[in-house]
């Protein structure tokens, strides 16, 4: 069984973060697997500009994004298996792999660091009733197909939910001579980023149903329409507003889930608000020595972010390997969503640690106008923020500084305060 | 005139207001950085946008090569700049920047490759 000191899964940009970290961190013998063809994961179909304003301070298409990546792990002659599955991962850190060059091969490392991403949730998982005809493809999908292929997936669109992908993807199709008919949105806000509201639909008068649904997909082979209807305040469909619009195409951009199969296998623990798993601030799991990063933790809107966090925890990993990390043996203070938040990541964070800047990250529940940010150490607030909008879709990163938490404190809860709270 | 208008410089995406009698004098409020003004003064006067595609490429990995041009373009122009971008056919080894067409449609701007693509043998 060969042995490695980090083996990274995953080569999109959180797992290339990780490793070229890691690696500058002072560790030899790195390996990443990626099951794709070629490295850089999801970047490589994000052929559009708006990557890496604040990482880079240009604004670059996916694929640049990523060869600037890919470039320095190689220039470092970190060790890549490519077309290479890992299909069981333990807690002690033996991994089972599976590709065509070397068959199922079993290794051994003292780290490992967790970037798998995070996969589109499918048409099973939002229930359209209806027949299974062709022409019924996650946007993703739809993406890999056309920028990645050549491949036009359909010549009348209507595109179900309003994520960025979604957007992007509205707007790409009308590039290659497709009719976008609407984007539909089940919420009375959009899922996406406004500036891609501004510059994939607006730019090509898209219109943009909110608080509408598709309820019914017509069509036995191939989509032939769909019929949406608006819906009310508790997201049910209202009778008498079905509308029927003709299509031979629908793309979902549904959300998306961490993929965390390999992490359930090592019983690494799982956060039921983000379904990635639970980390400290260093990204390191509840499995000493496991660290995770990037979509797989949390489904991340900027690539910068994903980077970032990357880069923490290949250094954390490289502390870990080294022998420098920080042993501490009292219980972490824990974080806690509080009202008006879905969900706060690091869901620990290590006491006495002379730890880097400690940011948190959080998305809102809702729609938040003129509101504040309120942390909370067990009842005690120590820190507010004013937020001047706060939209479901975007995620807050909230600085913290660690000397402001009580050393005897236990639960930190953020929550939002607005209104006549303020 | 009085126009309100999304920033989409940066996902910040500021909500701003733009006030103008004449093109000479374009009020700006609303914006958290000083590209928010920038924007929204090209977008009265002359609308651009950074447009990215696909081109063919033969002997690679997979059939489309990621370009981009350089620098935004005239909105106007975008559905026959991408007429001209679908016509062009290129071949492996391409280098991330390589020009793929000379200034567009006059544009001042090219048309670059956004990724570097090796060059494949099938057998």
């Amino acid at each position: 069984m060969k042995n490695y000191n980090l083996v990274v899964i995953g080569a999109g940009p959180a797992g290339l973060a990780a490793a070229i970290e890691a690696k500058k961190s002072g560790v030899d013998s790195i390996l990443i697997i990626e099951r794709d063809c070629e490295l850089g994961g999801i970047l490589q179909q994000c052929i559009h500009n708006g990557f890496g304003l604040s990482y880079f301070k240009e604004e670059l298409t996916g694929p640049e994004y990523a060869e600037r990546f890919i470039d320095e792990a190689k220039d470092l002659n970190i060790e890549i298996m490519m077309d290479t599955m890992v299909l069981e991962m333990t807690a002690s850190k033996e991994l089972v792999l599976s590709g065509p060059e070397r068959g199922i091969v079993e290794i051994k490392a003292r780290s490992i660091i967790l970037a798998m991403g995070c996969r589109e949730r499918t048409a099973g998982a939002i229930a359209v009733p209806g027949h299974r005809p062709a022409g019924v493809l996650t946007a993703g999908t739809a993406q890999k197909y056309i920028n990645k292929q050549g491949l036009m997936v359909g010549k009348k669109i209507i595109i179900l939910g309003s994520g960025d992908i979604g957007l992007i993807m509205a707007r790409r199709m009308t590039l290659e001579g497709a009719e976008v008919e609407a984007v539909v949105e089940i919420m009375p806000y959009s899922g996406g980023l406004n500036r891609n509201i501004v510059q994939c639909l607006e730019d090509y008068d898209i219109p943009l149903m909110l608080s509408h649904s598709v309820t019914k997909i017509h069509g036995k082979n191939r989509v032939e329409g769909v019929t949406i209807q608006k819906v009310d305040e508790n997201l049910i469909p209202i009778e008498g507003t079905e509308t029927h619009f003709d299509c031979d195409t629908l793309l979902l951009s549904v959300g998306l889930i961490p993929e965390n199969e390999l992490s359930r296998q090592a019983e690494i623990l799982i956060d039921g608000a983000t379904k990635g798993m639970i980390v400290d601030e260093t990204m390191q799991t509840s499995i000493s020595g496991i660290f995770a990063c990037g979509n797989v933790v949390h489904v991340h809107d900027l690539v910068d972010y994903v980077t970032e966090e990357g880069q923490r925890a290949g250094r954390a990993a490289a502390k870990y390997i080294l022998g420098q990390r920080e042993e501490i043996n009292e219980p972490p203070y824990s974080t806690h969503a509080g009202n008006g938040i879905r969900y706060v990541v690091p869901q620990k964070i290590n006491r006495n640690s002379k730890s880097e800047t400690l940011y948190l990250f959080m998305r809102s529940k809702d729609v938040y106008k003129d509101a504040e940010l309120s942390v909370k150490v067990d009842g005690l607030e120590i820190l507010r923020k004013r937020e001047d909008n706060m939209v479901p879709s975007e995620m807050i990163r909230l600085k913290l500084d660690k000397a402001l938490i009580p050393t005897d404190g236990k639960e930190i809860i953020i929550s939002v305060i607005q209104g006549d709270q303020l | 005139m009085n126009k309100k208008m999304v920033c989409i410089v940066c996902p910040r995406g500021c909500n701003m207001e733009v006030e103008y009698k004449d093109l000479n004098k374009i009020i700006v409020s609303g914006n958290h950085c000083k590209r928010g003004k920038i924007y929204a003064e090209s977008e009265i006067k002359d609308p651009k946008r950074i447009v990215p595609t696909t081109v063919v490429i033969k002997d690679a990995l997979f059939d489309r090569l990621p370009v981009k041009t350089e620098k935004p373009i005239p909105k106007n122009l975008i559905f026959e700049v991408m007429k001209l971008i679908n016509n062009v056919t290129v071949s492996a080894p391409v280098k991330v920047g390589d020009v793929i067409i000379e200034n567009i449609l006059d544009t001042g701007t090219n048309v670059v490759a956004s990724k570097s693509v090796e060059r494949v043998k099938f057998k």
